[in-house]
């Protein structure tokens, strides 16, 4: 590993996007048009909206950046630039650590965007803070980052890869206690949402939304985001292969 | 004479499917090496094999002293794959910017192989917005950075005008009398007369080995297609 491959990574993925002014466009501005949409859904039920829009700080990210990382890796290994990059004295981490990184940075700017959206436009109180809601969002974006890095290596077309969004993100999606509290569902779903990784992420919105300051629960959701993201960059890692 | 490319019994089969069967080859050091044979032979694959991208099923591939695929040359070899294999959403310069990059070698490295394929006016373009000929010179601009010793082209001169292929066949030439090796497949057969060395490949097989002239004495045919030809006709 070389943390100049790795950031040089990094700053090709930002150039590329850079270059894509309408997918940053799209990645930057939707989150916030789709929360103040949100806001006048609830209107005249302010509290509602209070408790569910930091919540969703944390899925835009999540969302948004498994699909564009997904895509991205899917489009290295289609077009052949995976191919020659593997004949080069890059590691398999760089490349994967590179892509996490410039997401990353994407997912800052969304999430700072919309939580100004949220917390000064639309006048959301959060007791914990900005800093601890762009904390969150940017550990959901690597989270969203690594699965879709993951899931690429089993998508053939983009089709296939744009299908793995409903497969995968959706049941995250209902289970993970937005819209019901998670004691109130079956066991089953409420084992696979205890399982899955964007229950946490959620939760720690949740957290730094109703108190101020740092809690052990809210400790325990940080570390089992990053656990669960540095663990699947690694096996997505394991998917890129030297040779086929 | 030094041995670039040393290929011993290579088997490759996908599924079960051969796709090269017991393929036993030397590539000297300083040549330009023609790899010849219809759409589907197995020369992308055993390309593919060279720079250590291909799983082997059987046999041994070994790349300037060492098996190939190592971590140590890597930093020797340059591949164009027959893809495009560079982001056409970067412009020229941030593509072999970063490729560089990837090889350790210097940012003025990208310049020097740019200006190489004849691409300084369009640096500043996004891939995208070049004509196919200009996107295979990105292409192989990438694989020339560093200087790598050993040079495997896959369909260099697809879609490049004529006075631009003569421009890149003398760059090869140049290329080889440094002391590099060239492997460039094609199927084009007028381009086989410009190799020092060819393999005519077929069904996953080496057909025949040997300079375009002996090949053609050999067969008694005028040009290297004729000979191809009439290698195919005769029964083994």
């Amino acid at each position: 590993m070389s943390p100049r491959r790795t950031l040089a990574t990094a700053a090709r993925v930002l150039r590329q996007l850079r270059h894509d002014r309408r997918t940053l466009g799209l990645i930057f501005f939707v989150p916030c048009l789709l929360l103040i949409v949100v806001r006048y859904v609830f209107d005249g039920q302010q509290e509602v909206f209070d408790s569910f829009a930091p919540l969703v700080l944390g899925i835009f990210p999540l969302t948004v950046m498994f699909l564009v990382s997904s895509i991205a890796t899917l489009r290295e290994r289609t077009t052949g630039t995976l191919d020659r990059l593997m004949t080069m004295p890059i590691a398999k981490l760089d490349f994967i650590l590179g892509y996490a990184l410039a997401f990353s940075v994407v997912a800052l700017v969304q999430a700072g965007l919309a939580s100004a959206v949220v917390l000064g436009l639309l006048r959301v109180p959060v007791a914990g803070g900005t800093a601890l809601v762009l904390i969150g969002a940017v550990l959901a974006a690597i989270l969203g980052t690594a699965f879709g890095l993951f899931v690429s290596a089993f998508a053939a077309t983009e089709f296939q890869a744009v299908q793995f969004m409903p497969a995968f993100i959706f049941p995250q999606l209902l289970t993970c206690g937005l819209f019901v509290a998670r004691d109130h569902m079956e066991k089953v779903v409420q084992w696979f949402a205890d399982v899955m990784p964007m229950t946490y992420s959620v939760d720690a919105l949740k957290q730094i939304t109703l108190h101020s300051g740092w809690s052990g629960t809210l400790a325990r959701d940080f570390a089992v985001v990053t656990g669960y993201a540095l663990a699947v960059l690694v096996l997505g890692a394991v998917t890129i292969r030297r040779r086929d | 004479m030094d041995t670039s490319v040393s290929i011993r019994r290579l088997g490759v089969a996908a599924g079960r499917a051969p796709l090269l069967k017991d393929i036993t080859v030397d590539i000297p050091a300083g040549k330009i090496v023609g790899l010849l044979g219809p759409s589907g032979a197995g020369k992308t694959t055993l390309m593919r094999a060279i720079v250590g991208r291909q799983r082997l099923t059987s046999g041994e591939v070994s790349v300037l002293g060492q098996p190939a695929g190592s971590a140590r040359i890597r930093r020797r070899i340059g591949y164009m794959t027959q893809g495009l294999s560079v982001y056409t959403d970067l412009t020229v310069q941030e593509n072999l910017r970063y490729f560089a990059a990837m090889l350790g070698v210097g940012r003025q490295e990208a310049g020097r192989v740019i200006a190489e394929v004849d691409l300084a006016a369009q640096s500043r373009q996004l891939v995208r917005t070049l004509s196919g000929g200009q996107k295979s010179r990105v292409s192989l601009a990438a694989a020339l950075l560093g200087r790598p010793d050993l040079l495997v082209l896959d369909e260099p001169t697809v879609g490049v005008d004529p006075v631009l292929r003569q421009q890149l066949w003398h760059l090869f030439r140049e290329l080889a009398g440094q002391g590099k090796t060239l492997i460039v497949s094609s199927h084009v057969m007028d381009e086989a007369s410009r190799c020092d060395d060819l393999i005519l490949i077929r069904q996953g097989s080496v057909l025949a080995h040997g300079a375009p002239q002996t090949l053609c004495r050999q067969t008694g045919a005028r040009d290297v297609e004729g000979a191809f030809l009439k290698l195919v006709e005769t029964p083994a």
